[in-house]
């Protein structure tokens, strides 16, 4: 039997270009999205087209945390990896007086997810193997003034992901955390962005794979944020405050 | 995101070209992610023009608003019985190629790049190496699915919706925004192809060539658009059918981007007539047999330079693409390629073509007789050149290519396109002449 891929929030731009990636590698796919069956309909015909890999969709709300251990019980087979691509930008300013868009950037970033993959997690232990990817953002690298409520939500997550791997890695299970900069989505079409550090989708996608494949533990796409975002670190705190306003 | 992508989602664009970078126009990209996002699209009541993947060459795709069909590119379906391939229009050729060559499918006509849209494809109503067996890509498609300018979806066939059929293909995007298509894709015993090449050295040889090898499925020839006098249209006709046995083991090649604009003084008289020459050498016996090309090297040859375009610099570049009924291609092309000598100005490349049956699209570019692509870079005098060879193309009944055309007037076209007028008149009663403009359409007032 092939192995599958499952993969949360597998509407955006990069959860498509990883499912196509992991199945052109030969992965089955669960594509998990709140709509994904009406949604992903026809992204999934073209996945079973190209690839002849099986494609399973599969509705599911990442808010209703409850209904996570059913949810992921009930798929017919375990899946071999999980990537979670879910994240909310949200808006800052709303957030920053609105406490319900606080607290949707927060759980979709980071609670829910967690939740998730607290699941997840439990069951791989279990079997002593797997993958996890979770898709954080260099945004939580360090707190910016723009948007610090999405930063701190990616910051817990990136934490998450470290202690994940600390746990699960003499089980011999992956976890693998992802900061991306800035990646051609739609959502970011109409923006403009630096070309040096903004990947496609697709080429996010293939850094991925290859970078699961290595067992590497945390990687930027595109590879020179790495730099980018050290430097960024660096500064000491005063200066950030007073003259760091991006 | 985990937030839905909006269903549209608008762009500016500047200094924006299809692929001979000339003209050029700012405005507005609309690029919705489903039909949905479209429909609200079409209530705003704007004019707009709908685009694929941008490899026309002139400004058939080009309008201050512009419809960006790329995002729905889902292939649906495949019946593997009949070949019969369902793709949403803006999946590109190349992930058709990617796909079912490996299976032993191929496109049954193909333009000669591989990234054009499927919609594209058939607003073009493309054709290929092979037109004078198979005909143009609308001769291969079975049913379009199409969002008409008042947003209702209607699906359009040989046998439903008929003129709506005829009208689209080959349309120019000028009946509504084609969704979707149903065409046969064809089987291959082979990812090769055997390939015979024969240095000609004049145009009536070249002309022999056609004739000799008209049984091979593709066919087409490279003539030397810098060579004169006794030696006019001597070239490389190359002709080419797959292989009987073999393989199916489809590598594309990645391309190499011209990565600039080349400054406007690099494609010179001197390069040219260098190339040329080298090209013409290349070959140096007379006929000569290759085995197992692969499809990218045979069919796409160009597509190997990424962006190639842009070696004729900023300025662009002008496709003069022209066919003429067969009894006055010899005359014509030959009358033709004079003029171009007398004026000094130097086609970079010439691409000859034996056409089949022209078929019963209203704005379909292909006729049987000869048709001739020539690429000039915009220079001083080019206009009042290509004026002139209108004038000669008129008289002997031919035609000039829609999707390579960015300056022929509207004579030009009534003269060349016998099916213009049913054309307009059926825009006209459907309301899609108010909704749907490019600038192509209101130079040749379609």
């Amino acid at each position: 039997m092939m192995e599958s891929v499952l993969i949360l929030g597998a509407k955006s731009d990069i959860g498509k270009a990883l499912a196509r990636e992991y199945a052109r590698h030969g992965y089955d796919l669960i594509l998990v999205a709140r709509d994904a069956g009406i949604a992903l309909k026809d992204f999934a015909s073209d996945l079973r087209i190209r690839s002849h890999r099986s494609v399973i969709l599969r509705d599911l709300d990442i808010l209703s945390v409850e209904a996570h251990k059913d949810f992921y019980f009930s798929l017919g087979k375990r899946p071999a990896g999980v990537i979670c691509v879910i994240g909310y930008m949200g808006d800052q300013t709303t957030a920053s007086s609105d406490f319900r868009e606080f607290k949707r950037i927060t759980d979709t970033n980071y609670t829910a997810v967690a939740c998730f993959l607290n699941v997840v997690a439990n069951d791989f232990q279990r079997r002593s193997k797997g993958f996890i990817i979770g898709i954080s953002s260099v945004a939580g690298d360090r707190g910016r003034k723009k948007n610090y409520i999405y930063g701190a939500s990616k910051a817990a997550l990136s934490a998450y992901l470290s202690g994940l791997r600390a746990r699960l890695y003499p089980h011999g299970v992956h976890v693998m955390t992802v900061k991306p900069g800035f990646v051609k989505t739609r959502m970011t079409m109409a923006m403009q962005l630096p070309p040096l550090l903004t990947a496609s989708p697709e080429d996010a996608a293939r850094q991925i794979y290859e970078a699961q494949r290595k067992g590497k533990d945390i990687i930027y796409v595109k590879g020179r944020w790495r730099l980018v975002m050290g430097i960024i670190r660096l500064i000491p705190e005063r200066i950030f405050k007073a003259y760091c306003n991006f | 995101m985990g937030e839905s992508a909006p269903l549209i989602i608008k762009q500016k664009v500047r200094d924006f070209s299809a692929w001979g970078r000339y003209p050029r126009v700012d405005g507005k990209l609309v690029s919705p992610s489903h039909p949905k996002g479209l429909g609200y699209f079409l209530k705003s009541g704007d004019t707009f023009i709908p685009l694929g993947n941008r490899r026309s060459y002139g400004d058939s795709a080009l309008a201050a608003r512009m419809l960006d069909v790329r995002p729905c590119n889902c292939m649906l379906r495949f019946d593997t019985d009949k070949g019969l391939l369902h793709t949403q229009a803006g999946v590109l050729l190349s992930d058709i190629l990617k796909t079912f060559v490996p299976r032993g499918w191929f496109l049954p006509v193909t333009p000669g790049t591989k990234y054009v849209t499927v919609g594209g494809a058939i607003a073009s109503d493309v054709h290929g190496k092979n037109h004078h067996l198979d005909g143009c890509f609308s001769k291969w498609v079975r049913e379009i699915s199409i969002m008409l300018p008042g947003g209702q979806v209607v699906s359009c066939s040989r046998r439903k919706n008929h003129e709506l059929f005829l009208a689209t293909c080959g349309g120019q995007g000028l009946t509504g925004v084609i969704l979707e298509a149903r065409f046969y894709l064809k089987k291959i015993d082979s990812c090769l192809l055997d390939q015979v090449t024969v240095r000609t050295n004049n145009l009536q040889e070249t002309f022999d060539a056609f004739e000799q090898y008209c049984n091979m499925p593709y066919s087409v020839a490279w003539i030397d658009g810098t060579a004169k006098g006794p030696k006019t249209g001597r070239g490389i006709f190359t002709a080419a059918s797959f292989m009987n046995g073999g393989d199916y083991d489809y590598r594309p090649y990645g391309s190499m981007d011209i990565p600039v604009e080349f400054p406007p003084f690099f494609m010179n008289k001197a390069l040219l007539t260098g190339f040329n020459f080298l090209y013409y050498h290349g070959a140096r016996e007379r006929v000569s047999y290759q085995q197992g090309i692969d499809i990218d090297t045979f069919f796409y040859p160009l597509d190997r330079i990424g962006k190639w375009n842009r070696l004729y610099g900023r300025r662009g570049f002008v496709q003069y693409h022209f066919i003429l009924p067969k009894g006055q291609g010899f005359d014509g092309i030959l009358e033709i390629m004079r003029e171009i000598g007398k004026s000094g100005i130097s086609p970079y490349l010439a691409v000859l073509k034996l056409y089949g049956m022209e078929n019963e699209n209203l704005l379909s570019f292909p006729m049987e007789g000869y048709g001739l692509a020539l690429d000039f870079k915009i220079q001083k005098g080019l206009f009042h050149l290509l004026d002139r060879l209108d004038n000669i193309v008129v008289a002997r009944g031919g035609r000039l290519y829609l999707t390579k055309d960015s300056r022929m007037n509207r004579k030009m076209v009534e003269k060349g396109y016998s099916g213009i007028w049913q054309f307009r008149r059926f825009r006209r009663s459907n309301d899609m002449d108010k909704m749907i403009q490019s600038l192509q359409s209101r130079r040749l007032g379609l």
